[in-house]
């Protein structure tokens, strides 16, 4: 079986560009904020010039040396649940939207707790969509602390590996004692890591106080860090697509050698979330042509370096869920999936980046499962006999009633969810006659109208209360709905 | 060797359900070796099994290659109880149909469905296949004395000729309903060219043409 696959450049030329980041970090260096990565970078003797920290091509290799080629996370539960490594393709809904899609105005809105609960509600609910992400930032609690509870909630109200992220510094902490706290220890948490935490540099080549911080807590609780390296076309990054290639990589590289030197060994995902600049808006498209070229691009520079890989494909920049939003995020989908992207973020998001629909979500999840059905690609059973099964639908005029279909067609055919249109006119008009959205809609009351389907074991239920409870109290936030 | 029958209803059962052609009909064959009453095996031990496979249909559990397969272990034991029980009593189906394609389409997925389903609860069907013209419809249905006469049609050129179809039915003088399906087809078009039943898919056929007979019965 060949698995259809794409490839932006021949071999030769992702080398190209790896030397090419080289010589950026070691002619220009990367700017560092944060003192205690400044003071591992001076304890393992690399150069710094001008407040910037300055490498040659053997500290990059030996860095790159000790990043293990895959991770393997497990789920609430403790079953290994994704292994992101090879090509192998996993989805999670776009994170951090300040914003949610209301299904009844179809405008959006500030979101609250109780959508982050639904946003965990609908994310157990959809097959194709096998990490969660803490993807909504709730409005109705102070934002320095929204950290922190997006993944309370998270936790508590689904199964799936979670993707979050700090918003300060000191949230790292008790975030790291809630995964301890659901796995059982410290420990058993490295050997299964429940969540990845997203570390952004900044462009160009600059590593913020926050995300550095995250970085080096990261590597050294064995939690998996993904870089979010972000290079806007002509905006923060050269114009040319090779060149926002060659800015990601020396960004990427930069992060690597820091985490490494904190953690030798610690697990470390090559993502990124670039864009092309809209050069009559201003705005960062994720769902323009060239975003998703070099996202596929990186992707391809991270497996040559053999790390795992993370984008943001399967998003949108339309603000409601129509024509725009289903082309982009199905399109994403798809060549993250042919790019073999391990973790693809997306699913759910609209204008770029900042509101999360849940109808959309439901309506990704297909798109997620075509594009995991392609990249499975075309068996070919050799055990099957084309001759012998034509000659018999010659014989009987179709397959229908023939062994051989029910044997294989669960396998080789997609079986889409409700919101997938595949009724005759008559019986769509029966059922209704509903739009995509409409029929996402109902799914989505659906799902919430159950409650909490993942609720968390009582004991761990309550230690993670007591633990969020005793945050609050510390930056002096009584009285949140925390339950 | 079983004793009683009850031994064997739950495998005839699921042979339907696991849609095993050759299972279904050995254990008709046995039922009969054995000595029991055929009709039993078909109400008790069958068509619990079809009834099942409807229930899975609908549910979503089971899809067309499950049910088709479903229909053909049990026409495969209706093989071999019908002309035991013929030979016990009037073997009478719950209605005769004809049915087709109608003239200039050779789609027949969908038709030979529908005729499939159709036998599968007790319906004797005469399936003429496809491109079938006006006249050979007619000719079949006064000869079966046939109940329900059911074209389809894929193409909305060809849909058109079923309304001459029902015409011909009425001209012809025959007390058979007419069943239009396929693709392009809708109720609308059916009320509109006088059809007396319509179905958008196979399994609600089934229940559009056991409602027509019971009507004419009535």
């Amino acid at each position: 079986m060949t698995r259809p696959r794409v490839a932006m450049f021949r071999d030769h030329e992702v080398e190209g560009i790896v030397q090419d980041a080289i010589q950026v970090l070691h002619r220009v260096g990367v700017f560092v904020e944060n003192d205690q990565a400044l003071d591992l970078a001076r304890e393992a003797g690399l150069h710094l010039r001008e407040g910037r920290v300055v490498l040659d091509e053997q500290q990059v290799r030996a860095a790159l040396e000790t990043v293990p080629a895959t991770i393997r996370l497990a789920d609430r539960d403790g079953r290994t649940t994704l292994e992101l490594g090879g090509d192998n393709v996993h989805f999670d809904p776009g994170s951090a939207a300040i914003h949610i899609l209301d299904p009844t105005t179809r405008r959006r809105r500030a979101p609250t707790l109780d959508d982050c609960r639904h946003l965990a509600w609908v994310t157990q609910a959809c097959r194709h969509i096998e990490a969660q992400s803490t993807g909504l930032v709730p409005a109705d609690v102070p934002e320095f602390f929204a950290d922190r509870v997006r993944l309370f909630v998270a936790l508590c109200h689904c199964t799936k590996p979670v993707v979050t992220g700090t918003f300060r510094k000191d949230a790292f902490g008790v975030m790291k004692e809630m995964l301890v706290a659901v796995r059982g220890g410290e420990e058993a948490l490295k050997a299964s890591p429940l969540a990845i935490f997203d570390c952004c540099p900044t462009p160009p080549l600059k590593w913020s106080d926050l995300t550095c911080q995250a970085l080096l807590d990261c590597a050294r609780a064995g939690i998996p860090a993904e870089m979010v390296s972000m290079p806007l076309s002509g905006a923060t990054s050269p114009v040319t697509l090779r060149e926002m290639v060659v800015q990601h990589c020396a960004e990427c590289l930069s992060g690597i050698v820091l985490h490494q030197l904190a953690a030798p060994g610690a697990p470390i995902i090559w993502g990124g979330s670039p864009s092309g600049f809209d050069m009559r808006h201003g705005t960062t498209p994720m769902g323009a042509i060239e975003t998703m070229m070099v996202d596929m691009a990186y992707a391809q520079v991270g497996k040559h370096l053999g790390l795992p890989t993370h984008a943001y494909m399967g998003l949108s920049d339309a603000k409601t869920v129509g024509w725009q939003a289903g082309a982009e995020s199905g399109i994403g989908v798809v060549l993250a999936a042919l790019a073999g992207v391990n973790m693809v973020s997306g699913p759910g998001m609209l204008d770029f980046e900042s509101c999360q629909s849940l109808e959309k979500l439901v309506l990704d999840n297909e798109a997620c499962g075509m594009a995991l059905r392609l990249v499975k690609g075309i068996s070919d059973r050799s055990a099957d006999q084309a001759v012998d099964l034509i000659q018999a639908v010659v014989e009987t005029g179709h397959f229908l009633g023939h062994r051989h279909t029910r044997t294989h067609f669960r396998q080789e055919l997609h079986f889409p969810g409700p919101t997938v249109d595949r009724a005759t006119y008559g019986d769509w008009e029966k059922a209704g006659g509903l739009e995509s959205f409409d029929l996402a809609a109902q799914e989505v009351s659906r799902l919430i109208s159950g409650g909490n389907p993942a609720p968390l074991a009582e004991e761990t239920r309550s230690e993670l209360r007591r633990l969020i409870q005793a945050e609050a109290r510390r930056l002096d936030l009584e009285g949140l709905p925390l339950t | 060797m079983p004793n009683n029958l009850s031994e064997l209803l739950p495998q005839m059962q699921q042979a339907v359900l696991d849609g095993d052609e050759q299972e279904a009909a050995r254990l008709a064959q046995l039922a009969l070796e054995q000595g029991f009453a055929p009709l039993d095996a078909i109400n008790r031990g069958y068509l619990p099994g079809i009834r099942e496979t409807g229930r899975l249909w609908e549910e979503g559990e089971y899809f067309l290659p499950e049910l088709v397969t479903a229909a053909v272990a049990m026409k495969a034991a209706m093989a071999i109880l019908n002309p035991a029980i013929e030979r016990e009593q009037d073997g009478q189906a719950i209605g005769t149909v004809v049915l087709g394609t109608i003239q200039g389409d050779i789609h027949d997925i969908g038709k030979t469905l529908v005729g499939t389903l159709l036998s599968a609860n007790g319906f004797s069907v005469l399936d003429l296949g496809c491109d079938v013209p006006i006249e050979r419809f007619v000719q079949e249905a006064t000869q079966i004395k046939a109940d329900l006469v059911c074209a389809s049609a894929l193409l909305t050129t060809t849909m058109l000729s079923q309304r001459d179809l029902v015409l011909a039915v009425r001209e012809a003088g025959l007390k058979a309903k007419v069943m239009v399906g396929g693709a392009p087809v809708t109720q609308k078009w059916a009320d509109e060219i006088g059809a007396d039943g319509f179905a958008d898919n196979a399994v609600a056929a089934v229940e559009v043409a056991k409602g027509l007979v019971v009507h004419r019965a009535a």
